[in-house]
């Protein structure tokens, strides 16, 4: 720690204050106010609140259509995150080599990061729509099957993963490509003399060689799967069809706002705080003890 | 953790050596030029149906390179969905959550560094805690507490609860604590106070910090959908990207997919081009706030 150098006594409490205002308004407040909701319900009249106890949370348990956000959330989140990280590691691996103009290639990769989900997500739209999309144009000389997804669930869940994956593609691929440039290539080397061929060598070094990248990867896609893709579904899919691509975020916001069931979406949002204190719990055990540095 | 990524030293270094096979190479070069092509392919046939009339749009097979119709559909978009203003609105948010972050982290870090006072852990825990819920996780009481405020339909409700969160404070906290003592001690025997430190020495040592910091919140105001999506409900407050989806041809509607694609391309280029334009800060800030 550092030597605390300036004696004051009133000048830290005025540095820190507007952090702390503002971390006292719009961080604890709304999260013991969250907790509290969860415990009522609004009245027919919307008047006033009801005490009910647990019972928003037993509704919610019960709820299929809920079970199923847990559901599709869940495979949403981890279908864009391992594919997306798959597919960045397999081609950063095939594009690993002593090159020039690696940083012009950066450059091309990382501007994605950029767009909005939601902009991506209607670019996409675009792409698979049924009547004028390139992508069923293209699929239409292969098969009859209507990709049409205002209609199947499945396509609509595709194409908001695959909105998902292509914003994060870029930049998982600069990382990857940086992680495995900076892998001495003298350990490998000495792999090959040992007699172990490319997929081994792959698995035995370069892999765990990579693991903070993957990690740091892992975090940030899971992050922003399950969390800033609100407008992907908002803007392109709402839900549907039917529930579809009704993720967790998406159902809490849908069930407070626009069915203004303010009890049962604070519950939602007790189950997602605890959901991310148990990611956060596990970013810091996984971190310290299996990551190799 | 994450600082063991390859850093523009060491990919330099990397490229000295000399090249033994160039097979290797082609390959690779291959590849890149696939996954680039590949990434701006969306980006670029939305360009093309932007500049399309509506019935190229309409007709199949799709033709995918650029048309006249281009002035014309962005003078449309431009007009229909009061650009101007969702554009200005969203520039006033996205500096606004990048400046007053930078600025409110900037100043507890400081203090948590510089100085000794009594209920610092409290105050550190507290900030520390706040990495740990995102926004979407408190949707309607943030939106209570905010309408308490009568905060709704305003810029102050558009921005400053964005700045309830940590990562920034972190960031100067870890840079602060790299710089050595001796710099404050010397400060303190020329009898400079702590702001004159602040503004003489640290912050212009902070400028590749802030930068970086930066480009990440302008991106995240700029494009931030949730929070304008709840805290306003008249069209002159609401965000260019939530404008966008009032725009999305329906199945009901003319497909107007050519205006559409307009104002995507006008909603997207601001952040993109911040990137493109800062991007050396924009990695950096992308490993030291993401962890």
């Amino acid at each position: 720690m550092k030597r605390s150098v300036f004696p004051n006594r009133w000048l830290p409490y005025l540095l820190v204050g507007p952090q702390v205002i503002i971390t006292l308004v719009f961080f604890f407040w709304p999260a013991f106010e969250s907790l509290r909701l969860s415990l009522y319900r609004a009245s027919p009249f919307g008047d006033r609140l009801i005490y009910v106890g647990l019972t928003n949370f037993e509704r919610l348990f019960r709820d299929d259509a809920y079970l199923r956000s847990v559901i599709t959330s869940f495979v949403f989140s981890f279908v864009v995150t391992f594919a997306g990280l798959a597919l960045a590691l397999l081609l950063a691996s095939m594009a690993n080599a002593r090159i020039r103009g690696l940083a012009v290639y950066r450059s091309l990769l990382l501007w994605p990061y950029g767009i909005a989900p939601a902009i991506a997500g209607i670019i996409w739209l675009f792409v698979f729509h049924p009547s004028y999309g390139i992508l069923p144009w293209l699929l239409s000389f292969v098969t009859a099957y209507q990709f049409n997804w205002f209609l199947k669930g499945w396509v609509a869940m595709a194409l908001i993963i695959v909105a998902a994956i292509w914003k994060q593609f870029g930049y998982n691929l600069a990382f990857y490509l940086a992680g495995l440039q900076a892998i001495e290539s003298s350990v490998l080397e000495a792999a090959s003399v040992d007699g172990a061929g490319p997929i081994r060598r792959f698995f035995a070094i370069t892999f765990p060689l990579l693991s903070p990248v993957t990690f740091f990867l892992f975090t940030l896609n899971m992050t922003f799967s399950f969390f800033d893709t609100f407008g992907l579904v908002h803007a392109v899919t709402q839900g549907g069809p039917g529930d579809a691509t009704s993720i967790l975020v998406y159902r809490a916001w849908r069930d407070g706002f626009e069915g203004l069931q303010l009890g049962y979406s604070a519950a939602q949002s007790v189950v997602l705080m605890a959901l991310v204190i148990m990611l956060t719990a596990f970013q810091f055990r996984f971190a310290e003890k299996k990551v190799t540095y | 953790m994450a600082r063991t990524l390859a850093q523009p030293a060491t990919l330099a270094a990397a490229q000295e050596r000399p090249r033994r096979r160039d097979w290797h190479g082609f390959t690779a070069h291959v590849i890149l030029i696939a996954s680039v092509a590949l990434l701006a392919f969306p980006l670029y046939y939305a360009f093309v149906i932007s500049t399309q009339t509506l019935s190229q749009v309409t007709t199949t097979p799709p033709k995918p390179w650029p048309s006249t119709a281009l002035l014309a559909n962005y003078a449309e978009a431009w007009h229909r969905a009061q650009m101007g203003r969702m554009l200005v609105n969203s520039a006033i948010v996205a500096l606004g959550v990048a400046i007053g972050k930078i600025v409110i982290s900037l100043l507890s870090a400081f203090a948590i560094v510089y100085f000794d006072f009594r209920g610092k852990n409290v105050v550190f825990w507290m900030i520390f805690v706040t990495l740990m819920l995102p926004v979407p996780v408190r949707i309607v009481s943030t939106y209570q507490v905010v309408s308490v405020l009568g905060w709704v339909n305003t810029y102050w409700g558009l921005t400053v609860p964005l700045m309830a969160s940590a990562t920034g404070t972190f960031l100067f906290r870890q840079f602060f604590r790299t710089i050595p003592d001796s710099l404050a001690e010397a400060a303190q025997l020329d009898g400079a106070g702590p702001m004159r430190f602040l503004w003489t020495i640290l912050i212009p040592l902070s400028k590749a910090n802030m930068a970086a910091l930066f480009v990440i919140l302008f991106v995240y105001g700029w494009n931030d959908y949730l929070w304008p999506l709840m805290i306003t409900n008249t069209p002159e407050m609401r965000t260019a990207v939530i404008g966008i989806e009032t725009l999305v041809p329906r199945t009901s509607q003319l497909p107007e997919w050519n205006v559409a694609m307009a104002v995507a391309m006008m909603v997207l280029a601001p952040p993109v081009a911040v990137i493109v334009a800062m991007q050396r800060w924009f990695v950096k800030g992308l490993i030291e706030t993401e962890k």
